[in-house]
């Protein structure tokens, strides 16, 4: 217990510390929230379907927690650069431990960083109904935010060093982020469109999000707590495999 | 202690560590020495658990690395030959880490490291970022880190290199006491031939993955005729330089990882 502890603090202080990332990673979503907000928000509304903000708030929240997780997850390459990691795979610990204490570290950061560009949605002009719903959108944050760390971790696993980084970023994350029904509904979509973000699994977690502030969802909230729950239950298993299989 | 038959690991093609066997008893100082790019490091790392070997067997505590990776690593510590700092960390910090990983109770954990970073004279520096420090205060903290927990092996990857001949002499000293009273088995490396006479009970020499020879200190130096091990080691090993093979792909890799780290 107290070694999870020490790893998850590890990870909250170097997050901490890294304010020019903090910061810079906030401009993405602000300028998502304006350029899209305020650019698509008059044709949303021509077209019958309500405040865009309203809408895109939850996509850009969950769209900032993915970026951060997935970072996080990866950034287990500096470590293995720096040799650090070294440390901690021949310390008396499971491998298994070690990775669950870097996943709720690095989650933690993104649940963090989801909550302050919640704050700055409100800002940009988006209203909740109460604010308890905040601490029920927190539930589907934790939810995102633990996946995709742990799947930056495990892809971290499989990787030497940064080359491969950019190929992740292009054809893994992106297409994540934008074929999940962050920034528009999915119903009325292509056929095409609506397997590729059915088997997304952000899509289930922008739909969670959007359900706990604004009380909309395409899936339905059930189905999408236990998708989130299963796939992230998968990623951990596959991740301490890939994890406990690394060589330094 | 340690017990290692026809050990052989290859990367690709080529053959870093030979069917190479050795065993170390307990309480056993062991100096296992070669020139660059012998396979020393990567022998400590199979047997720690970082790499798996092409063949053959090992055996560290009684425990097969290989099957009990978890409760072989609760009998030993490790120093490393390269940084395994974390930089974005205060020194106290990293050590603070490594001491709960190493479930080094709580009860003594400060006055543990206080005493260490003392000892290495760093305890006024204890709240600096470790990025801050000169490299050869990385290497003293690392040194400390690696004394913490008082562990049944202890693996020392050319623990001087980099370090003044002050805390060098404190080291080996801090070494023996821990050999003495603890009964701790001690699996060095170095390039220091004279240091490798002093403090080793036993010496393997190892060249090109093989072992070519091993023995006391006054065994090797016997056996070549010679009157001191850095004369015996040369005459065991040769005198050409390994720079072409060896240090040439060292240094590569030393400038791919500066380059990278700029970034
Ligand atoms: N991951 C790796 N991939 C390919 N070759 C490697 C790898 N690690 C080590 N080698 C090679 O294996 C050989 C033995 O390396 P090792 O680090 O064990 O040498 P060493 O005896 O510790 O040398 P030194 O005194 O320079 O530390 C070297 O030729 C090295 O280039
Ligand atoms: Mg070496």
């Amino acid at each position: 217990m107290s070694t999870i502890y020490i790893l998850w603090l590890r990870q909250i202080k170097r997050y901490l510390r890294s304010r020019s990332r903090i910061i810079g990673s906030l401009g993405q979503p602000i300028l998502f929230l304006v350029a899209l907000g305020f650019g698509f928000g008059p044709i949303f509304q021509k077209a019958g379907q309500g405040n865009y903000i309203e809408f895109l708030a939850p996509g850009i929240i969950a769209m900032s927690i993915l970026f951060t997780a997935i970072f996080s997850g990866v950034e287990m390459i500096w470590d293995r650069q720096f040799g650090f990691l070294k440390e901690t795979l021949v310390a008396p610990v499971s491998r298994l431990n070690i990775m669950i204490g870097r996943v709720f570290g690095g989650a933690t950061a993104a649940v963090f960083q989801g909550i302050i560009v919640l704050l700055i949605s409100f800002i940009a002009g988006f209203r909740i109904n109460s604010v308890l719903l905040i601490l029920f959108s927190i539930i589907f944050m934790i939810l995102i935010s633990l996946l995709f760390t742990a799947l930056g971790t495990a892809i971290a696993s499989m990787l030497e060093d940064f080359q491969g980084f950019q190929l992740i970023m292009s054809f893994l994350v992106m297409p994540l982020f934008f074929l999940s029904g962050a920034l528009f509904p999915l119903t009325g979509l292509p056929e095409a469109m609506k397997i590729v973000a059915a088997v997304d699994p952000l899509s289930y977690g922008v739909d969670g999000l959007r359900f706990a502030l604004t009380g909309s969802s395409h899936f339905g909230v059930g189905i999408d707590f236990v998708v989130l729950i299963l796939i992230t239950f998968l990623l951990l298993v596959a991740g301490s495999f890939l994890f406990s299989r690394i060589e330094v | 202690m340690i017990k290692v038959k026809n050990l052989t690991k290859k990367f690709g093609e080529f053959t870093a560590v030979d069917d190479i066997s050795f065993n170390v008893e307990k309480a056993e100082i062991f100096g296992f020495l070669g020139p660059n790019g012998a396979g020393k490091s990567t022998t400590i790392k199979m047997l720690t658990t970082l790499l798996h070997p092409t063949s053959g067997e090992i055996e560290v505590n009684g425990i097969n690395p290989l099957h009990h990776q978890d409760k072989v690593r609760e009998s030993f510590g490790i120093v490393f030959q390269d940084p395994s700092l974390d930089e974005e960390l205060t020194a106290f910090e990293n050590m603070n880490f490594h001491a709960v990983l190493y479930k080094v109770p709580a009860d003594v954990r400060k006055t543990r490291i206080e005493e260490l970073l003392n000892f290495v004279e760093l305890w006024e520096k204890k709240d600096e970022f470790v990025k801050n420090y000169s490299g050869g205060m990385k290497r003293r903290l690392e040194i400390a880190r690696g004394f913490l927990h008082h562990p049944k092996i202890i693996f020392l990857d050319e623990p001087t290199l980099g370090l003044d001949p002050q805390t060098r002499n404190y080291m080996w000293n801090y070494i023996n006491d821990l050999n003495k009273k603890e009964q701790t088995t001690v699996f060095f490396t170095t390039h220091y031939m004279e240091e490798a006479d002093r403090v080793a009970d036993r010496i393997a020499i190892i060249d090109h993955g093989k072992i070519v020879a091993s023995g006391t200190p006054e065994q090797l130096k016997a056996q070549t005729g010679k009157d001191n091990l850095e004369d015996a080691f040369l005459e065991l090993t040769g005198r050409k330089i390994r720079e072409e093979e060896a240090s040439g792909i060292d240094r590569m890799r030393m400038h791919s990882k500066m380059w990278r780290r700029r970034r």
